[in-house]
This record gives C-alpha cells, structure tokens and sequence, in this order.
C-alpha cells in the first residue's frame, strides 16, 4: 500500500533565461505518495505555484520511462539522484523520507548552457553524431539482413554501448565536463560492428576531434561510469582511443596515397 | 467543399499495386531534386527516414521538432520489436501472411492496397537498419533472431533486447544527422508547428513557434510531410511520452486535412496499473512478455491471498481458457477487454485491485532464470523501478492503457492528405491499421512510409512543378496565419483565470476514457458529447497560464496542445457515437456477439469515416471511403 511522505524541503535552482543569474529558491512539499514519482512530485510543486500565480519550475522531461533521455537534474550533487541506473523520470519518493531536504539543479558543464531554472542545451552531442556517428548506408541499396553474419558476442557489444540514451550524466557528473563516455559509447556501437568498418578509423577522428571542441578533456575520474543511468562501461573509452591513436596513423597515410 | 476520397490504388491485383505504380510514377531528375524545398515536419521514425531519404535523393530539406534533438521522438520508447516478413525462422511467413494477418488484425477496417504494400517493404527495413548498424538481436551462428507478438502465428519480429524503438530511431536520426552535417537538410529543433497553410488548394507550407523565444515565423516549401505521431495523449494517461499532442494534424486538419477514423485508438493490455493520483503517465510493459508470462486472476473475487498462496485450480488463466489456439498471445483489444472484464467482476488484483497477474513463474521454471533474464532483464528491472516489487518473485500486476492510436490523417494510396502538397506520415496517419494495430507493426509502418514510400510518392506531386514559382513565406495567407497564431498563443496568457492546462487535460482525459475507453455506448457518448463542451468552455474562460509568451513558456506549450485535444476529444466521440458497430479497438457494447465479441456490421460500416472540419467540432461532417476486400475475404475475426 502506498504511505505518504511529508514535510519535504526542496532547494531549487531558478534562472529565468540564459543570460541572468541564477539563485536558489526552497519549497515545501507537505505531503507526496511514496509510490509517486520525482518529476511527479515536481508535477505537484509546480500546480502549486501556478495556483499561487507564480512561474512553475521549467525542467526538461519526456518519455518518464527512462529511454528518451530528455530528463536531466542534479539531485542532492548527484546526477539523475541517488539510485544505481536509474534516470530522474524513473526514481520513486520511496526512495526519500519524511523531513528531508532535497537540492536540485541542473546540469552544469561549460558545453551544456542553461536555458531557464532546470533546462540545459545538450545539442553539442548532435554535433558530434553530425560530424561522423552513422554508417553511410543510404535507402534502398542493402544487401540481404542475413549477409551479414555478426558473432552474438559482437552484437552483444555493439548492443551494450548502444543502449546510451544521450542524456549527459556522464558529462555532469565529470569534474571536466568531459563528454568522453557519450562520445566513446557510440563509436564502440559502430566500431565494433562488421558494417562499421569502412567508416571506423575516419569516424572516430571526426567525432573525437568535434567533441574537443566543445567538451573538457577526460582525465580518468571515473565519475561519468557510475553516474550513467544505462551503465555503460569506461571500457569504450579505452576503444576510442586505441582507434583514435590508429586513425592518426591510418588517415594520414590514406592521405600520403592520394 | 466536399472532396473526393480517391484511394489511387492501381487496380488490378493488389500484390502487383505497387510495382505498378512505381512503373508509372513521374519521376525528377537528380539534378532537378534540388530545386524543390520540402518540409518535413517530426523527426520520429517516420520523420526522420523521410528527411534522410529526401535528402539524399537531393531534395532540400527542412526538418522540425519540437524536442531538444530528433533522438528524443516518442519512437524511442517502443520496447518490444518490429515485424517483417522475412521468414528467416522458415515457419510459413509470407509476404501475403503478413498482409493477411495486418488486415485481419485490423479487423478488416484497413484498405488493403496500402497494406499489401508495407507487407512488401516490411523486409527492405530491416535490411536497411541492419546496414546502418542497428544491433538486433542475433543467434550464436550469427544470423538474426525472431519472435512472435500478439495476433500472429509465427516469429517474425525483429528486436534490440526490450530497447527496439530506442535503436531503429537512433539509426535513423543518425542517418538524419549524416544529412545535416552535409548541409543537406536544416534542423529547427524545439520548434512547434502551429499552422498549416494552403494557398490556391495547395499546401503552401506551415506556420512554427520557436518554443526558446516565442517567436512566430513562417516556412514556404513545395511539399509538406507531417510525420508528428498519435493523438494516444488525449487521454492524459497514456504510454505516450508527455509531450505527444495532436496539434499538428489537428491544425492540418483545421485547413482541409480529413481526419479518419479517430475513434479508433488502441488500449495495450500489459501496463503498469495506475498507483495514486499523482500519476502523471502509465508505462508499458512490452507485449512481448507475453510470449513466457501467463495472465491470471483468481477465481474468487474474494480471494485476498498472495498470488504464490493461490493454487492452481483456483486460478483463471483468462486469455488460455478464453483463446486456447492463440492463448496469452491473443490481439490487444481482445486482451484489453478480457482484463477489464475481470476487475470489472472483482477479480483485480493489487492493492486498488485495478489489475491482472502477469506470471512468470512457469517460464522461469522451464527455461531457468537467465534465458529469462536475457529475454526480459530491462522489462523486470523497470518493472521493480516503478512498482517496487521484483517480477522474479512476485507476478507482474498489469493493466490496459491507452497506447496507440490507429485513426489519423485520412490519406490515399500516395500517403497525401486531402490537401494536395501535404502528406502524413507513421502514427500520424490513418492507413495501415484498421481498427485494431498488431504489435512491432507500427515502427514497421513508420519506417516503410518514411524509407520507402514517400520518396517515390513525393516525386509525383512535384515533377509537374519543376520551375514554376511558388509562394514565398511573404505571401499575405502566411501572414495571416502568423497573426492568427500569436492572438491564439497572447490569448491563452490573457484568460488569467485560475485553473493550469494540466487540470483541464486530466478532466478532460477522464470522460474520453470513462465514454470514449475501452467499451462504449451510445448513451455514455452522448453524456461526453454534452459534458465536453462545458468543460472546453471552461478551459476558455478559466485557463491559467502564468508567464509571457516571449521566452520559454512550458505552461503556455501545454495549453496549445490541450486546446487541440479538446476539439479532437469532441470528433472522437462523435465518430464513435456514429460507428454503430464493433470493430478492433472501438468495442460499442450494444454491439456484441452472445459471448462477449465485437460484431462488425460490414453492410453498413465497411468504410472508412474521414471528417471534414466545419468550424465546429461537435457538428463536422462526415466523408466516407468504401473499403473494398478483393484478395481477403471478409470474415468474423477470430482467435479461439
Ligand atoms: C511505450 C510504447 C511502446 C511501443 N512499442 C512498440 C513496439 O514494440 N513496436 C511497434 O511497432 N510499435 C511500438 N509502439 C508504437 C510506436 O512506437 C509509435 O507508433 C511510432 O514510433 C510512432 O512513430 P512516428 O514517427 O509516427 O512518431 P513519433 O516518434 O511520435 O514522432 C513524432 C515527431 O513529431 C514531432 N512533432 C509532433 N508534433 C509536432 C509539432 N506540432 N511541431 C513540430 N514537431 C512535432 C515530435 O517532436 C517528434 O519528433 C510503442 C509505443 C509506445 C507508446
Ligand atoms: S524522461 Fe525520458 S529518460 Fe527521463
């Protein structure tokens, strides 16, 4: 059966646009269902403002099921909260008590900017899939599917590392604001597989070049693995620069042919 | 202004519609393409494979979204799978037995010419995912592995563990991607479309809000795709992410575009019951389980033991007593109505008893625990994130939920909508499901529309067009669009009255699912049809939305979309109340076999109901298509 949680203090980070400054503003929450979720507690802070004719809380959600990577939200420092593999949308009040006090801000790294109280802009990762994260495969010429035969254990890889939901945890979580496991998982996703390959050495120049622009650079905390929702190994980012060290060597030769 | 409902199917054999159309098509010469604009509007399966596939042929292309990244489309969420007809498993599928099953699936309310064509696409998508990288799951000799879903007798659904959704979608944004980063198409993200505008008969193009800063803006192009998604959320609780809205087909809709069958919306058996009031969505639970779950309840309603405590004989397996040929793997509307029917008895279980077991125990028990692991691990993982309890141990408590919707965006056989120049793509549109969608039919759908369908189709409208001038976005109908939209979005701000748009969605959300759910009747549809206009006056004289409409707004955005919600609330159940039979997922209780089936009545109803917009939702008129079964025989769908 459901209990009830009450007397919640929560801090909040409000901003009202990209160019003004920010504070902290606190909020009680009297009572919550411990079976409702965190984005739904905030669903009923912000019916409450709006009955009081003040702005509600901007955050960024979308799917609540811990897929679309759309939620964000440092919790109490932590991204995504305190639960092992869980996104924000997914982590339930009963993981709370009665009395507690909860911070919540948004992400903040250099490459993520705020965009109003609890919303960042994570397009820099779509410049990085622009700049080289595909297979060029255009409609229509494909061979048969079963052509091509992928070892389970290769697909099983590829699998792992794509199961990224590009929510930027990883680069909140980094002291760097390095973007090296979002990067990582999803050249390991195409690098490894067999119809990756004409691309791979190319690809993982182009990718990992655009992130630096945008992006701090990894020096090994280890922070972005535990703070990601869909556990993806560091072992990727071994990947990436093993391949990035050989596309250095590979792509200037390619060049020296031409 | 009554048009013409012309399905353009070639005639002759429908297995030969396709290869005929495409002999006679018109075509644009590759270094013609670039002089056409088309835009493209959502960036889901269906939108992002068409952006992409325009592109390349080398069309310019604009793409819109209202998300941050295409990544984030509802499409990423769908878990189980996606079918084609490959016969890989060599268990007797066909492309005819797919096209059989989708049509009869459907409760034969589908035409059949479209269905017979993604039936033959259905095995160029998965070539095409393979290609770009998609990792389904494989076999350890390496090949592609296959299982079954709802309304099927054989494995033909191709899967990414419970994540298919997220990785066909992350395929085809990536091939999205490849073409922004070559320039060939413009992405406007977190940019809402707020009109459709047509000039001379044509659709001339759309009318966006940029939800960063407000701003109003007008968009010309030679062709219009909207590939938006369903209207599931009119409900409020829902599958769908929270974002997903009707306003960009309701607003095509507005400007000619017919609207078919939009009572036709699908209640998923297997979700997570509703747990307090707070409950903002319901999340669903791959139909897929079903495969190794067994659905029960207790034969007593009184029965107040735990589900381990409850032996054998005194539990109902409802679907296996019910559908023994089809058993737990009957169609969605069947087992929507068997679970309903059980905790209307007083059999649910759970704490609110507002659910049905979904048992593991047998599976884990024949085939171990970790083949059941590595078949469900993620599924049973949120399963215990959101409910708390562990499916290993305990059965799954489920429940239907609104999931899907098969009505849309009436479209012929080219995929246009009734406005010439627009066009509608995946959910959005009404074409292939009938009254009833199967399972991992509808990412196949989105995919065949967007890979290989529009990019012919398109073609056609705009070979006549090549080198003559179209309407710029200073034309006056764009304009006054744009003036339309801003006194629409300022008016909102205006009411000042004191309730939030996600009040007014969840009262309305509880009269279409109390009249407009899972069984209706003529008198709760006339209750809604009386109920919905006073609420929706309500919302116009009592809407609170705080903020200004000059900077990021979530409130305001919301308001928008239920606006639109209403009025759609208001045709489905006038669709509904005018649908005087049962089919697939629209179940009218006065209309109903001796034991408890849907009774069509293909004398009367073997269409297809495409309204036209008159200004006032409650009193829209009604267009109808004949649907013609030349190749499948008409019959009573059953599953016993
Ligand atoms: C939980 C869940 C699981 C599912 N599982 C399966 C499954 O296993 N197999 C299967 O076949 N199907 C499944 N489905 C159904 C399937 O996922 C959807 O029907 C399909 O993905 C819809 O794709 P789409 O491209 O038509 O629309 P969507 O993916 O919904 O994309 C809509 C796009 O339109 C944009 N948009 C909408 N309105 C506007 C506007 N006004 N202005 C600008 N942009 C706009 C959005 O930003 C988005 O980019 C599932 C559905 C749900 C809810
Ligand atoms: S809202 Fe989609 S992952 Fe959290």
């Amino acid at each position: 059966m459901s209990h009830h949680l009450s007397n919640l203090t929560l801090k909040v980070w409000r901003q009202s646009g990209p160019d003004n400054s920010g504070h902290f503003e606190s909020y009680t929450i009297d009572s919550i269902s411990d079976e409702a979720s965190f984005l739904e507690m905030l669903d009923v802070l912000n019916e409450t403002l709006i009955g009081e004719n003040k702005e509600p809380v901007t955050f960024d959600h979308d799917c609540r099921e811990g897929i679309c990577g759309t939620c964000s939200l440092m919790i109490n420092g932590r991204a995504h909260g305190p639960e092992r593999a869980t996104t924000t949308c997914q982590l339930h009040m009963r993981k709370f008590k009665s009395g507690d006090e909860i911070v919540i801000e948004p992400w903040r790294a250099q490459a993520f900017p705020i965009v109003k109280d609890l919303m960042v802009d994570r397009s820099a990762f779509d410049r990085i899939i622009e700049s080289g994260g595909f297979i060029t495969a255009p409609t229509g010429g494909a061979p048969d599917a079963n052509l091509i035969s992928i070892p389970k254990p290769v697909a099983d890889a590829a699998m792992d590392a794509a199961q990224c939901i590009g929510c930027g945890a990883c680069v909140a979580a980094c002291p760097n604001g390095a973007a090296n496991l979002f990067t990582a998982a999803k050249i390991t996703h195409l690098n490894v597989l067999p119809q990756g390959q004409a691309e791979r050495y190319k690809r993982v120049e182009a990718m990992v070049e655009t992130m630096d622009e945008y992006f701090g650079s990894c020096t090994n905390h280890g922070e972005c693995e535990a703070a990601c929702p869909k556990e993806i190994s560091i072992d990727v980012i071994a990947l990436m620069n093993k391949d990035y060290r050989a596309a250095k060597f590979k792509n200037r030769k390619e060049l020296s042919r031409n | 202004m009554a048009v013409e409902l012309k399905s353009k199917v070639p005639t002759g054999p429908v297995s030969d519609a396709w290869e005929s159309y495409k002999a006679d098509v018109k075509l644009v010469a590759p270094n013609n393409k670039r002089k056409f604009k088309v835009i493209v509007v959502g960036t889901g399966l269906a939108g992002a494979s068409a952006a992409a596939s325009l592109a390349e042929l080398g069309y310019q292309v604009d793409a819109f979204t209202f998300h941050d990244s295409p990544r984030r489309a509802h499409s990423i969420a769908a878990q189980g799978g996606i079918n084609a007809a490959k016969n890989y498993q060599g268990d007797g599928d066909s492309v005819h037995r797919l096209f059989y099953d989708t049509i009869k699936g459907g409760d034969f309310r589908a035409r059949e010419g479209n269905v017979h064509r993604l039936a033959e696409v259905s095995v160029n998508i998965i070539d095409q995912m393979v290609a770009q990288g998609v990792p389904f799951a494989r076999e350890y000799g390496g090949l592609l592995d296959n299982r079954s879903f709802g309304g099927a007798q054989v494995s033909r659904t191709f899967y990414a563990r419970g994540q298919t959704g997220q990785q066909l979608l992350l395929g085809a944004y990536q091939q999205l991607a490849r073409q922004i980063g070559l320039g060939n198409v413009r992405l406007f993200n977190r940019t809402e479309l707020v009109d459709v505008v047509t000039i001379e008969g044509r659709c001339a193009g759309i009318v966006t809000r940029d939800l960063m800063t407000g701003q109003v803006a007008s968009h010309a192009a030679h062709a219009v795709v909207l590939a938006t998604g369903g209207y599931g959320n009119v409900f409020f609780l829902s599958t769908n992410a929270m974002a997903c809205n009707v306003t960009a087909a309701w607003r095509a809709h507005r400007k000619g575009a017919y609207f078919a069958n939009p009572c036709y919306t699908q209640i998923h058996p297997t979700c997570i019951p509703q747990s307090d009031e707070t409950q903002s969505k319901l999340t669903l639970m791959s139909e897929s389980l079903r495969n190794d779950g067994r659905v029960w309840v207790p034969q007593n309603p009184d029965d107040n033991r735990s589900p381990d405590q409850i032996p054998e004989g005194e539990r109902d397996y409802i679907l296996e007593r019910l559908y023994p040929s089809y058993g737990n793997l009957a169609p969605r509307d069947i087992s929507s109505r068997a679970a309903k029917r059980s905790v209307d008895s007083g059999r649910g279980v759970g704490p609110l008893k507002n659910g049905v077991y979904l048992d593991f125990s047998d599976a884990i028990k024949r085939l171990g625990k970790p083949v059941v692991e590595e078949r469900y691990g993620n599924l049973f993982e949120m399963y215990e994130r959101i409910a708390g309890e562990n499916p290993y141990d305990v059965p799954m408590r489920i429940y239907p939920a609104s999931h899907y919707t098969m009505g849309g965006l009436w479209v012929d056989y080219e995929l246009m909508t009734t406005v010439p120049g627009l066009y509608a793509a995946g959910e959005a549109n009404f074409s292939d499901h009938g009254a009833n969608r199967l399972g991992a039919s509808a990412l196949m759908q989105g995919l065949a529309d967007g890979y290989f369908v529009l990019p012919y189709t398109i073609g056609n409208y705009l070979a006549p067009m090549l080198n003559k001038p179209i309407p710029g976005a200073d034309h006056p109908a764009f304009k006054e669009a744009e003036n339309a939209a801003r006194q629409r979005f300022d008016a909102y701000l205006d009411i000042k009255g004191t309730r939030s748009p996600d009040w007014f969605h969840r009262e309305l959300g509880k009269i279409i699912w109390d009249y407009c759910g899972m069984e209706r009747t003529q008198q709760g549809l006339e209750k809604a049809l009386s109920e919905l206009p006073a609420l929706y006056e309500e919302f116009q004289k009592d809407l609170r939305v705080t903020g200004n409409g000059e900077s990021l707004n979530q409130t305001l955005e919301k308001a928008g979309r239920v606006d639109d919600f209403f009025q759609l609330g208001m045709l489905m159940c006038r669709d509904a109340l005018e649908r005087n039979e049962s089919c697939g997922g629209h179940f009218r209780a006065e209309y109903q076999t001796d034991d408890g089936e849907a009774l069509r009545d293909d004398e009367n109803f073997a269409n297809v109901a495409a309204w036209e917009w008159t200004g006032d939702p409650t009193k829209s008129n009604c267009h109808t298509e004949a649907l013609e079964f030349n190749t499948v025989h008409l019959a009573t769908r059953s599953y016993k």
